[in-house]
C-alpha cells in the first residue's frame, strides 16, 4: 500500500487553497566580487552579463516548480555582493550607472527585485562608502527593482551614528524624489543593525562577502496556516498553543527545504539557507497580526502583544529549525504595517502605535517595517529613530532594521498606497519633541560589554 | 516518477470512468485510488506512475485540467514529493 494518508493529502491541499501557503521568495544570490574594474563602463558590462548569465532561468525554473508541486512561488529574486564593494573606487555617478545596470539586469531576466545596492558601514565610511550613500535617493528614484540596504550599526561595532544621520537625510530625500508615488522609493531603502548575509526578503536582501559563487536561498511564508492551526487551540494553556506554532512551521519548512533544494539542483547552484520567516501579506487571512489576536488580544498593539510575539518567534524557530538542513536569514514573524491586514486595521484604530511597534522588535524577526509616518517629520526624527532600533539590535545581538515612509504632504491619519505586495499604511504620529542636538553629534556609539547582562 | 491527482467535483458519475480513460490513452499507471464525500462534494486522490508515459509531465497537468473544466470538475496533478516533504521525516 503505497498511498499517503487521504487527510495527510487533503490537508497540504487545504493549506495552499485556502490558507495562503506558498513559498515566498527565490533568491538568487550572486557574488559579482569578479566584476571589480576601475573603469565603469566596463564593470556594468561584467555585472550585467553575470547576472543575466546565471540567472537566464531563474523565473522559468521557478514557475516550473510552482506547476509541478502544486504550490505556489510568489516571487523570484537576485541579490548580489554589496554594490559599494564592487564601486569602491567609483564616484556618486559612477554608483548610479551600476544601479540602473543592476535594474536593467532584473528586468531582461524578469525577477520583480533585486537586492544588494548596499553598504556596511557599522564602524565607518570610506570615500566609496560616502559615494555610495548620497547616490541612493538618486539611484532608487531612477530604478523600478533596485533594493538598497545599508548597515549601520552591530553587536562587535557599535552604531556608527555619522551615517544614522546621512540615513535619515537619505530617506528625506528619496521620499522628496518619489513623491508622486507616496514616496515608494522609501519601500525599497532599509537600514540594518546587524544585517545578515543570506536573507532571501527584499528589500534587505543582498549576498555577502562569506558566500559562494551562487546560492539559491528560499523564504516560505504561512501566516494563514499557523492562524488556522491556533483556531483549534481557544482556551487552552500556552504550552499547547507552542506546540501547536512548532509542528505548523515544521510542516511550512519542509516545503521551503524541498523547494529549495529543487531549484538549487535545476539551477546549477548551491543550496544556501531556507529562511523561516511568517511573512504577511495584505490579503484578508494571511496576516501575523491574526495570530496575536488569536492568542486572546482583542487587538494587536494592546498590552500583551510583546508577549504573545515573543512565544510566536521562538516556537515558528523551534518548529522549522530540524526541518530543514539549513535555516538562516532572518528567521522569524515579520511586521510589516502596511503588509498585513491586521497591522493596518489596528495602527488604523489608534492601538497600535509606533512606540509599541518599536517593543515588538525586540522580540521580532526584523524591526520596524514599512511604517507611514507624515511627510513633514525632520530627518534627524528619521535618524532617532533609527538609532533606536539599531540600539535595540545591537545590545541584544539580533537583526534590527528600520524600512520607513515619510510620506510627502501626508498627515496623521491618511493612507498612504504603495499597492501589490507592499499594500498601504495609515500614516502613524512621531513624537514631535525634537531630537536633532542628538543625531547632530556624529561619530560612534561604542560596542556594548557582553558580561554583566542585565 | 510519481504523482498525486486530487479531484473536487459535486456529481460523481463517470469521473474516475475518464480520469482513468485519459491515463490509459497515456499509458499512466494507476498505483491506488481513494474516494470519499466531504461535506456532500465527491473528493478522489489517486496515486499515478508516469514514468511510462508519452507525454511530458506538464502536458498531463494542462490535459487533465482543461478535460476537468469542461466537465465542471477541478483536478489538480501534483508531484507526489510535496506530500511525502510535508508528513513524513
Amino acid at each position: 500500500m503505497n498511498l499517503i494518508n487521504k487527510d495527510d493529502i487533503l490537508q497540504v491541499i487545504e493549506m495552499i487553497e485556502s490558507q495562503h501557503l506558498d513559498i515566498r521568495t527565490i533568491t538568487m544570490g550572486i557574488s559579482l566580487l569578479d566584476c571589480i574594474d576601475p573603469d565603469v563602463d566596463r564593470c556594468c558590462g561584467k555585472v550585467y552579463t553575470k547576472i543575466t548569465a546565471l540567472a537566464k532561468d531563474l523565473v522559468k525554473t521557478g514557475e516550473d516548480i510552482e506547476h509541478e508541486y502544486g504550490i505556489p512561488v510568489v516571487n523570484k529574486r537576485i541579490s548580489v555582493t554589496p554594490i559599494s564593494l564592487i564601486g569602491g573606487s567609483f564616484d556618486e555617478e559612477g554608483y548610479l550607472k551600476l544601479a540602473l545596470t543592476l535594474d536593467r539586469a532584473a528586468k531582461a531576466v524578469g525577477v520583480n527585485f533585486i537586492g544588494g545596492y548596499t553598504a556596511l558601514v557599522q564602524k565607518g565610511m570610506t570615500k566609496g562608502d560616502r559615494a555610495f550613500l548620497a547616490s541612493i535617493p538618486r539611484a532608487l528614484a531612477q530604478t523600478e527593482r533596485v533594493c538598497c540596504s545599508v548597515n549601520v550599526g552591530s553587536t562587535k561595532a557599535g552604531i556608527d551614528m555619522s551615517a544614522v544621520k546621512l540615513m535619515g537625510e537619505a530617506v528625506k530625500e528619496t521620499a522628496a524624489l518619489t513623491a508622486q508615488d507616496s514616496g515608494i522609493g522609501c519601500a525599497k531603502l532599509v537600514v540594518f543593525a546587524n544585517a545578515v548575509e543570506d536573507n532571501p526578503f527584499m528589500a534587505g536582501a543582498f549576498h555577502g562577502v562569506g558566500e559562494a559563487e551562487c546560492v539559491i536561498n528560499v523564504g516560505v511564508s504561512g501566516p494563514g496556516v499557523v492562524a488556522n492551526a491556533l483556531k483549534t487551540c481557544k482556551g487552552k494553556p500556552f504550552d499547547e498553543v507552542a506546540e501547536t506554532i512548532k509542528k505548523t512551521a515544521f510542516r511550512i519548512t519542509r516545503i521551503g527545504q524541498l523547494v529549495a533544494k529543487e531549484a538549487s539542483r535545476r539551477l546549477g547552484a548551491s543550496f544556501g539557507i531556507v529562511d523561516l520567516s511568517l511573512a504577511p501579506t495584505p490579503a484578508r487571512g494571511d496576516s501575523v497580526a491574526e495570530i496575536l489576536e488569536l492568542m486572546g488580544l482583542e487587538r494587536c498593539g494592546t498590552h500583551g502583544t510583546t508577549a504573545a510575539l515573543a512565544l510566536l518567534n521562538d516556537a515558528v524557530k523551534k518548529g522549522g529549525v530540524m526541518a530543514s538542513s539549513h535555516v538562516g536569514g532572518l528567521s522569524g514573524a515579520f511586521i510589516p504595517v502596511s503588509e498585513d491586514a491586521g497591522m493596518i486595521a489596528s495602527a488604523e484604530s489608534g492601538c497600535l502605535q509606533l512606540d509599541k511597534l518599536e517593543a515588538m522588535t525586540c522580540v521580532c524577526s526584523v524591526g520596524l517595517d514599512m511604517i507611514a509616518v507624515p511627510g513633514d517629520t525632520p530627518a534627524s526624527a528619521i535618524s532617532a529613530i533609527i538609532a533606536d532600533e539599531c540600539a535595540i539590535g545591537m545590545i541584544n545581538n539580533k537583526t534590527t532594521a528600520v524600512r520607513i515612509i515619510p510620506v510627502p504632504g501626508a498627515k496623521v491619519g491618511d493612507r498612504a498606497e504603495f499597492g501589490g505586495l507592499l499594500g498601504s499604511a495609515p500614516v502613524m504620529a512621531v513624537h514631535p519633541e525634537s531630537a536633532e542636538e542628538f543625531i547632530s553629534r556624529g561619530g560612534r556609539i561604542p560596542a556594548p560589554i557582553h558580561s554583566l547582562r542585565n | 516518477m510519481k504523482a498525486i491527482i486530487t479531484v473536487n467535483a459535486a456529481d460523481t458519475v463517470g469521473i474516475i470512468a475518464f480520469i482513468s480513460a485519459y491515463l490509459a490513452q497515456h499509458n499512466v499507471n494507476i498505483l491506488d485510488i481513494s474516494q470519499t464525500i466531504m461535506q456532500n462534494y465527491f473528493v478522489m486522490i489517486m496515486l499515478i506512475d508516469f514514468e511510462k508515459a508519452d507525454l511530458p509531465f506538464d502536458q498531463l497537468q494542462k490535459g487533465l485540467k482543461e478535460e476537468g473544466e469542461r466537465r465542471n470538475v477541478v483536478i489538480r496533478v501534483q508531484r507526489e514529493d510535496i506530500f511525502n516533504a510535508m508528513h513524513r521525516i
